[in-house]
């Protein structure tokens, strides 16, 4: 398969004698076309195509924020969401108010557990977001549009605040799905914070 | 046949134009999946590896860049690395162990970094927290560089959280979580 064409040289002595005759100019290019494959293979094994995606967070900046100048939020629209261990959920609305306990409820990382909760207590939100999406499909508004009014709509002050708090018997995979969860849920304002003592004692309580 | 010789270069012209080569990492990672879209940029990346035993490792893009890194945490730990150590410093991509071992570790065959024995991890912990330094420092020498963690699915909270609360420590407040990709159910089920 690999041979070129050598048998030209040693008619050369009688070429005086005899009609040269014509010699092809075609080159055998199997090999090379060998070669190539050769390398297009080792390129393609060797190399990334697809580039990894990334999750932006920004966390909470350590520095002690004045008292004044602290936003406070609405007890009814605060919504706390505890990553304990084996995949479980704890959550609960509100904070203790005149001594009584906000009511502790558990659930998982299923399409019908957290996000279930989550669409629920987003649903406004969630409404005026798929009538933006429709509008977007449409092609009434520019993707750009979109991505405005949709950070808007996040940043309303009637959205809800997650404050997403795990425990140590968390995983690294809790943590990305459940700041997956508020993407696909759409809520704009949450937070990654430590565990307190109260949210220990909840828990401990329901056990 | 001409034609398919053609063909072939195309393609390896291609290939080799658009190919930047899978860098070795010390650790195999399996990364969580979201459904965020956002590309991580090619450059000016200063990666944080965690791997499922908590333990970290650490890489900064471009040679200059890890040169520079090396001797300012040489003159923060008192030691004086030679030019030839920095020099192998520089094709190192991932590295984790304590700066009092970087000496040794250098010294090593490349094939032997990759033993068990020298993955060791670089420490994070209040008492000696050397990452601290590591990304503070690359911050100094580049500027632009954007802090990736890439940590495996089933690592602990604590580790993540240590490594979250050190760059909290040095005001880096935003970072990129780097995961595989994922549908986003909510607006699958809306087209279909």
């Amino acid at each position: 398969m690999a041979e070129i064409n050598t048998d030209s040289g040693g008619k050369k002595k009688h070429s005086k004698k005899v009609k040269r005759k014509k010699l092809s100019t075609r080159v055998d290019l199997t090999p090379m076309v060998d070669l190539g494959f050769l390398l297009i293979t080792f390129f393609m094994l060797a190399t990334t195509l697809i580039k990894p995606q990334t999750m932006e967070i920004s966390m909470p900046s350590k520095d002690k924020v004045p008292e004044e100048e602290q936003t406070k939020v609405k007890s009814s629209k605060a919504m706390t969401i505890v990553l304990a261990g084996s995949d479980s959920i704890y959550y609960y609305f509100g904070t203790r108010e005149n001594d009584i306990d906000p009511q502790l409820m558990t659930t998982d990382y299923s399409s019908e557990g957290i996000r279930q909760v989550l669409i629920n207590k987003n649903a406004p939100i969630l409404v005026k977001v798929n009538e933006l999406r429709q509008k977007r499909d449409n092609h009434q508004m520019t993707e750009d549009e979109y991505k405005k009014q949709l950070s808007d709509l996040k940043a309303d002050t009637d959205a809800p605040v997650a404050v997403i708090k795990a425990t140590e018997n968390a995983t690294y995979k809790n943590m990305v799905d459940i700041l997956d969860e508020m993407n696909i849920c759409h809520i704009g304002k949450y937070a990654i914070v430590d565990i307190t003592g109260f949210d220990r004692e909840l828990i401990n309580h329901r056990k | 046949m001409t034609a398919m010789c053609d063909v072939a270069f195309l393609l390896l012209t291609f290939f080799m134009l658009t190919s930047n080569f899978t860098s070795q990492e010390p650790v195999l990672v399996a990364t969580p999946s979201s459904i965020s879209e956002i590309k991580i940029p090619e450059t000016n990346i200063a990666r944080i590896l965690v791997d499922p035993g908590g333990k970290i490792f650490y890489s900064l893009d471009g040679q200059e860049n890890r040169i520079g890194l090396l001797k300012k945490m040489g003159e923060k730990y008192n030691i004086t690395f030679t030019d030839q150590e920095c020099k192998e410093f520089s094709t190192i991509n991932s590295f984790g162990v304590p700066i009092s071992l970087m000496k040794n570790y250098l010294a090593l065959k490349p094939d032997q970094r990759e033993l068990k024995d020298n993955l060791i991890g670089i420490p994070a912990d209040s008492t000696d927290n050397q990452l601290r330094f590591w990304i503070g420092f690359s911050r100094q020498v580049n500027s632009k560089i954007v802090i990736a963690i890439k940590a495996d699915q089933s690592t602990p909270y604590p580790v993540v959280k240590k490594v979250f609360s050190t760059l909290q420590d040095l005001k880096e407040n935003r970072f990129n979580l780097i995961t595989a990709l994922e549908q986003n159910p909510l607006e699958r089920t809306a087209k279909n």
